[in-house]
């Protein structure tokens, strides 16, 4: 039972909970770097080493971090590891630094690390953390990817940098310009829909409940009502 | 009279050619989030602007005259969120004290800016292309400037949207993001007007 239960802490974030794609969390970085795969999964992974690692610090921590000041807390520790890999990567993979620039800098505001912090590793034991934090950023990457590829496939025609013989003479670059990137990433959430109908969790009190812009976020259930009054 | 075409090719570039939202994807979260009313969008993309101003105007120094003269340019992401935060709510406690009508309508929009990318985004970029004090205010002016619009222009869009017949599976964001996609694209249209407007 238990190893069951830590299986699905794991596995849930790939596809049920899948930050980007039903969680809409993080949209940022899935919309900018995602005109190419190598990009998409530079991207992708650094976002999940940082995930995992302050995932596994705060949920060490959460015992000692005060309530009051837990949300600073949170901020430093993920601006210490980001800063962690910005360094690594410029030692070891500087074209992929260089392709990323300021993209890197931003995934200490990117919310999914921070939503997790605050939803999973304050209250959850540090294997567990450590899980979810491989879960979620696999699921970041896995989505990632998934824009990556349609995006360099149909706008470069090409795939990592291979060239795609037919569809090479028939590249769209509308597809990697940033009207592309909103384009896809809308038509491949109706599809995670279509499939997930019913099955994927609401967002209700799960993506919203640390988003900071929940307070006047009008795609906040818990706004709904109000709205609905104000109308 | 060059600073001054220089100050106004920054500005109107950082306006429509490289709108933040809309062409680095950058404060995406409130641009789905709070635009479907005009009046809030219109709050949250002054709010925004603001407190671009505030942080280029106290992050351009730090990095100057702290982080480069003591070597710790590695430090700049920690030091400059934690900057933000801290700024955004002095600039809070500050108006509620002072200003409590500016408060009342920017108030609430405050707090959200703390984790908004669009401003950490904004500072780094300033010190990243080398700008002075002066053209890095005036970029983050334009790139404040420039998400306002966006918002504007996007909360009209979607307050068409509610009235469109829409397919099931795409109803909510997938709709509102395809809505996005043209927006942009309408500002595609911009690439290469500024430079040549000002060649």
């Amino acid at each position: 039972m238990e190893k069951q239960s830590k299986l699905s802490i794991l596995l849930k974030g790939f596809i049920k909970e899948n930050p980007v794609f039903v969680l809409v969390l993080g949209t940022c970085p899935t919309l900018a770097v995602t005109d190419s795969v190598s990009r998409a999964l530079g991207m992708g992974i650094a976002a999940a080493l940082v995930l995992i690692c302050s995932n596994i610090v705060i949920s060490a921590l959460r015992k000692v971090i005060p309530d009051k000041v837990r949300i600073p807390s949170y901020i430093v520790i993920i601006a210490g590891f980001v800063t962690i890999i910005q360094m690594l990567m410029n030692a070891y993979l500087p074209d992929l630094f260089t392709a990323l620039g300021t993209y890197l800098a931003l995934i200490v505001v990117n919310c999914i690390i921070l939503g997790r912090a605050e939803m999973f590793a304050s209250k959850h034991t540090v294997l567990e953390s450590a899980l979810d934090g491989i879960g979620m950023g696999g699921g970041f990457t896995l989505a990632l990817f998934c824009m990556g590829t349609v995006r360099e496939i149909l706008g470069s025609g090409s795939f990592l940098g291979f060239k795609i013989p037919f569809l090479q003479d028939y590249s769209i670059p509308f597809f990697t310009q940033a009207a592309g990137g909103f384009f896809v990433f809308g038509v491949l959430i109706a599809v995670v829909n279509k499939i997930t109908k019913g099955k994927a969790i609401s967002k209700k009190g799960f993506g919203c409940a640390n988003c900071p812009s929940r307070t006047t976020c009008q795609e906040n259930p818990e706004n709904l009502d109000s709205a609905k009054e104000a109308k | 009279m060059d600073t001054l075409k220089a100050l106004l090719v920054i500005l109107m570039s950082s306006v429509l050619v490289n709108n933040y939202v809309l062409n680095k994807f950058l404060g995406i979260c409130p641009f789905l989030g709070v635009s479907k009313k005009l009046d809030q969008a219109a709050g949250m993309g002054t709010a925004v602007t603001f407190v671009m101003l505030v942080a280029t105007a106290v992050t351009w120094p730090i990095q100057t005259f702290v982080l480069d003269k003591l070597g710790l340019g590695y430090l700049q992401t920690i030091v400059f969120i934690l900057v933000i935060a801290t700024l955004v709510q002095f600039v809070e406690i500050i108006l509620k004290k002072y200003i409590p009508a500016l408060h009342k309508s920017l108030g609430v929009y405050l707090p959200l800016i703390t984790t908004n990318c669009a401003v950490l985004g904004v500072t780094i970029n300033n010190i990243k292309d080398g700008y002075n004090f002066l053209e890095a205010m005036v970029s983050s002016l334009g790139c404040g400037l420039g998400f306002l619009l966006a918002m504007v222009l996007f909360a009209g869009v979607r307050s068409r949207l509610d009235s469109a017949n829409i397919p099931e599976s795409f109803k909510g964001l997938p709709v509102t993001l395809a809505a996005a996609s043209i927006v942009s694209m309408s500002f595609m249209g911009f690439a290469g007007v500024v430079d040549k407007l000002f060649a």
